[in-house]
């Protein structure tokens, strides 16, 4: 039976007269990787800010690693393990590749290291996701691409349990796609959890141990990726009745 | 030292001084409520407005509000221009606001400098039949120094609202701070109606200035004070809402009212600061925001 | 032998200062270099939070009359030394900062800004009223008769302030090269990413105002002596506030180098331009170069050289 690394339960949000969640709850168990997915608007990045930080929840509850982080703000969560990539990349526009994956690298370290030349590191997940070549190139001139192999470089950088991929193959062509699989399937190969939100159906069916599908808000179905293909509310949700 | 009176007479004032803090802060709530552009040279162009009137009025004998609605299409010309500039150099580029901000602070001292070479520091006034004279209404004094602006300042504030609600571009300018793609697929332009929002919040710079001088006598440097309580207002009363900010607009103009008589007129303005903070605190979107 | 260079040349400078007090009798040199090397404390200390974390600080006038005030209170209440008073300045400018920091910082960048522009204004206010420091009319400040080791006031004062231009520009360079540093300029770059990579966003943002505040009311606290006459016109003045952003913005932001560079130039061309031209016709083309820095070259008289310098090596 595989520890729980990240349990979600009851949480719900709203924006203003808007709510994006409700009463969403479900689990990420040690070294698994589960897919989220769902129609546009149906709260899935809503959920993620949720879980790493950027937002606050209006009720429920959240535990990572067996604490409780309910109420713990962002940088607290990426250290204690949890690193997230951005759906539109949020690089560090006036520092080249190499000095955006520092910034984690240090902030992640305890303190008395945190001064310490961490070259050696970046260059090292630079290499597992192929942008070594870019090092030294400033984060503002990277293509689209590159950019989300940057915003994986950099949540890897964060040394995670848990890192939540956002969207990260939107746009990009099939072989690009199957590029980014491969280096996501190898970290979790690794021991790490992953989060993986996609509307690329063959990328999440083939990646994830298991999928939740939300839907304006609500968990509508969890199950294996049989299990969902052949669930009639999933195909409600996304195709109308 | 208190008395009813006393009290009453207070309160009064600081509603009327509301009803000239709304006309001052449309601007704002149009430009920073609705457009998210943090016009803080605002306060020193209401000024500016105030010594065109002046200038008119020494001039030719016109009524300082007539004066003020005279330029009022100058100044919706000078930010159709202002926000072109700042809409190229800043916002296009989708860089931090930040920059922005210091544009208009430069636009804020260049302004006040020009004023100051061109009228130097000393105080003016201008002259009008209604200035001087008060009505009374029981044991409540009415200045109408005081009373005509504040009139004049609800009617504006009752116009602009009137015109956001009811009008195409009044509505394409609430719809544009919301969602601009909608905008687009009307058949609007958002940059257009950007603009025109922006020029318009400007507009209201030139009436705000014509009030200004019918109450308080005036020097370039006054704008400062104001900038706070603007803000103050525009936040409190929830970022683009004009009801909220005539409400807003009163609280403030009873709590510096109050806080002026009973504990002298140098802690109002400390008054303003701390409803400013309190307001940031609170929350951003104020008290009837979106 | 590498670690060891900057404290060297702080050494020499501080050095050559000493020198020259021994050597010039101009009192005007003194006079002129004093004021630009105020402004680079200030604009150095602006540049740490403008700059490298990216928030706009207006309230310059209010943290640097903080730190003058707090000077003219102690020395009435209890005629403390001088280092006393430099620190204490600082302490409560720093302590100014913290709090409207730790109020306005949670919130997007503008209204920090807003907020920092309205302090100005309301503390000028409550200073006016402060009978004890001398409210509107002011208080004049008697310089001491003679003093250790200088034979003129104005070489003491002078002294001072480079001792306090060093400090802030080694301290400027010293964090802008560290994890705080990067973590500044995270920040600055993109906050939100920031703090999902682990950067404590809001204690840094509060160190920096901190900091910030702090340098600049050091830089303050010797003004009452400079001027012999301390009243809240001149110690709040708008010009702190201009200034101490041109010159970084024209200097350039992103380093140390930029405020120095700016205060060196824009300082001295304003000597010769009050001298010269009306003052006020000095401060309007300082707005105007500040808004056709900010608008055209917004990286600074640095940031060109250093585009200029890279298109030469490709």
């Amino acid at each position: 039976m595989a520890t729980t690394l990240l349990e979600v339960q009851h949480v719900t949000k709203r924006f203003g007269g808007f709510q994006a969640l409700t009463d969403v709850s479900l689990q990420v168990h040690q070294g698994e990787c589960l897919g989220l997915i769902g129609p546009n608007g149906s709260g899935k990045t809503t959920l993620i800010n949720c879980i790493s930080g950027v937002l606050r929840t209006d009720g429920g509850s959240m535990r990572f690693r067996d604490m409780d982080i309910t109420t713990l703000p962002a940088h607290r969560r990426t250290r204690l393990g949890i690193a997230r990539s951005f759906q539109i990349p949020k690089p560090f526009t006036s520092m080249t590749v190499l000095e955006n994956l520092c910034i984690p690298l240090a902030y992640t370290a305890p303190i008395q290291d945190r001064g310490a030349d961490m070259t050696a590191e970046a260059m090292a997940i630079l290499q597992l996701i192929g942008l070594e070549a870019k090092a030294h190139m400033r984060s503002a001139h990277l293509t689209l691409i590159e950019l989300r192999k940057l915003e994986l470089a950099r949540a890897m950088a964060a040394r995670p349990r848990l890192l939540i991929s956002d969207e990260a193959m939107a746009g990009l062509s099939s072989a690009e796609v199957d590029e980014i699989l491969a280096i996501l399937t190898a970290l979790n190969a690794r021991g790490m959890s992953i989060i993986m939100i996609e509307h690329i159906m063959r990328a999440v069916m083939r990646f994830s141990h298991r999928i939740i599908v939300l839907d304006a808000g609500r968990t509508i179905a969890e199950g294996t990726p049989e299990e969902i293909v052949h669930n009639t509310a999933v195909e409600k949700a996304y195709l109308g009745e | 030292m208190f008395s009813f009176d006393l009290l009453g007479n207070a309160v009064v004032a600081g509603i009327l001084l509301g009803g000239f803090y709304a006309a001052v802060s449309l601007g704002i709530s149009v430009t920073f409520g609705l457009l998210d552009v943090a016009n803080i040279a605002h306060p020193v162009f209401i000024v500016a407005g105030a010594y065109a009137v002046y200038a008119v009025n020494t001039a030719f004998a016109l009524d300082p509000i007539l004066a003020g609605l005279l330029f009022t299409p100058l100044f919706y010309g000078l930010g159709v221009v202002i926000y072109r500039i700042y809409y190229v150099s800043f916002e296009r580029a989708g860089e931090q606001s930040l920059r922005g901000l210091v544009f208009f602070f430069g636009l804020l001292f260049i302004a006040e400098v020009s004023l100051s070479l061109a009228y130097g520091v000393d105080y003016r006034m201008v002259e009008a039949p209604y200035i001087g004279r008060s009505v009374s209404i029981g044991p409540i004094g009415i200045s109408l120094r005081l009373g005509v602006p504040c009139v004049v300042g609800l009617l504006l504030t009752l116009a602009l609202y009137l015109f956001l609600s009811k009008t195409f571009y009044g509505k394409a300018i609430m719809g544009v701070s919301q969602d601009s793609l909608a905008l687009r697929l009307m058949g609007a332009n958002p940059i257009q109606i950007k603009t025109i929002a922006f020029g318009l919040g400007m507009a209201t710079a030139s009436l705000a200035g014509a009030l200004l001088i019918i109450i308080v006598p005036i020097e370039p440097s006054m704008g400062r004070e104001y900038i706070g309580r603007v803000f103050a207002i525009t936040v409190l009363g929830g970022m683009g809402s004009i009801g909220g900010t005539l409400a807003a607009a009163l609280i403030l103009g009873v709590a510096e009212s109050l806080t002026s008589t009973f504990s002298g007129p140098s802690w109002a303005l400390a008054v303003s600061f701390g409803i400013l903070l309190l307001a940031l605190a609170v929350r951003p979107s104020g008290l009837f925001g979106r | 032998m590498k670690r060891a260079w900057p404290v060297l040349v702080a050494l020499s400078i501080l050095g050559v200062g000493l020198l020259l007090t021994g050597v010039m009798e101009n009192r005007y040199v003194y006079f002129a270099t004093y004021v630009i090397l105020q402004y680079i404390v200030l604009a150095t200390a602006w540049n740490i939070l403008g700059g490298y974390t990216g928030y706009v600080n207006f309230g310059t006038p209010a943290f640097f009359a903080m730190g003058a005030y707090t000077a003219t209170f102690l020395m009435l209440a209890c005629k403390a030394p001088f280092l006393v008073l430099l620190l204490a300045g600082g302490l409560i400018s720093g302590l100014l900062g913290l709090g409207l920091g730790y109020l306005t910082l949670r919130l997007k960048g503008v209204f920090f800004s807003i907020a920092t522009l309205a302090l100005t204004v309301v503390l000028q206010t409550l200073i006016i009223n402060w009978e004890f420091v001398g409210g509107a009319k002011g208080i004049s400040i008697i310089r001491p008769a003679t003093i250790l080791f200088f034979s003129s006031y104005s070489k003491f004062l002078f002294m001072v302030m480079l001792c306090l231009a060093t400090g802030a520009v080694a301290i400027a360079r010293w964090i802008e090269r560290s994890w705080i540093g990067q973590g500044l300029a995270a920040i600055r770059d993109n906050e939100e990413a920031a703090e999902c990579m682990g950067v404590p966003t809001l204690k840094l943002k509060i160190l920096a105002t901190t900091l910030s505040g702090g340098l600049m009311g050091m830089a303050g606290v010797p003004f009452p002596w400079h001027v012999t006459l301390i009243e809240p016109g001149s110690a709040f003045n708008l010009d702190y506030a201009v200034n101490s952003l041109a010159m970084p913005m024209i200097g350039g932001t992103t380093t140390w180098l930029g405020p120095l560079v700016g205060a060196v130039l824009l300082g001295a061309a304003q000597q010769v331009a009050t001298v010269t031209i009306s003052s006020e016709l000095n401060l309007l083309i300082v707005g105007v170069v500040l808004v056709a820095f900010v608008i055209l070259a917004p990286e600074g008289l640095v940031g060109l050289v250093r585009r200029l310098v890279k298109r030469e090596h490709a």
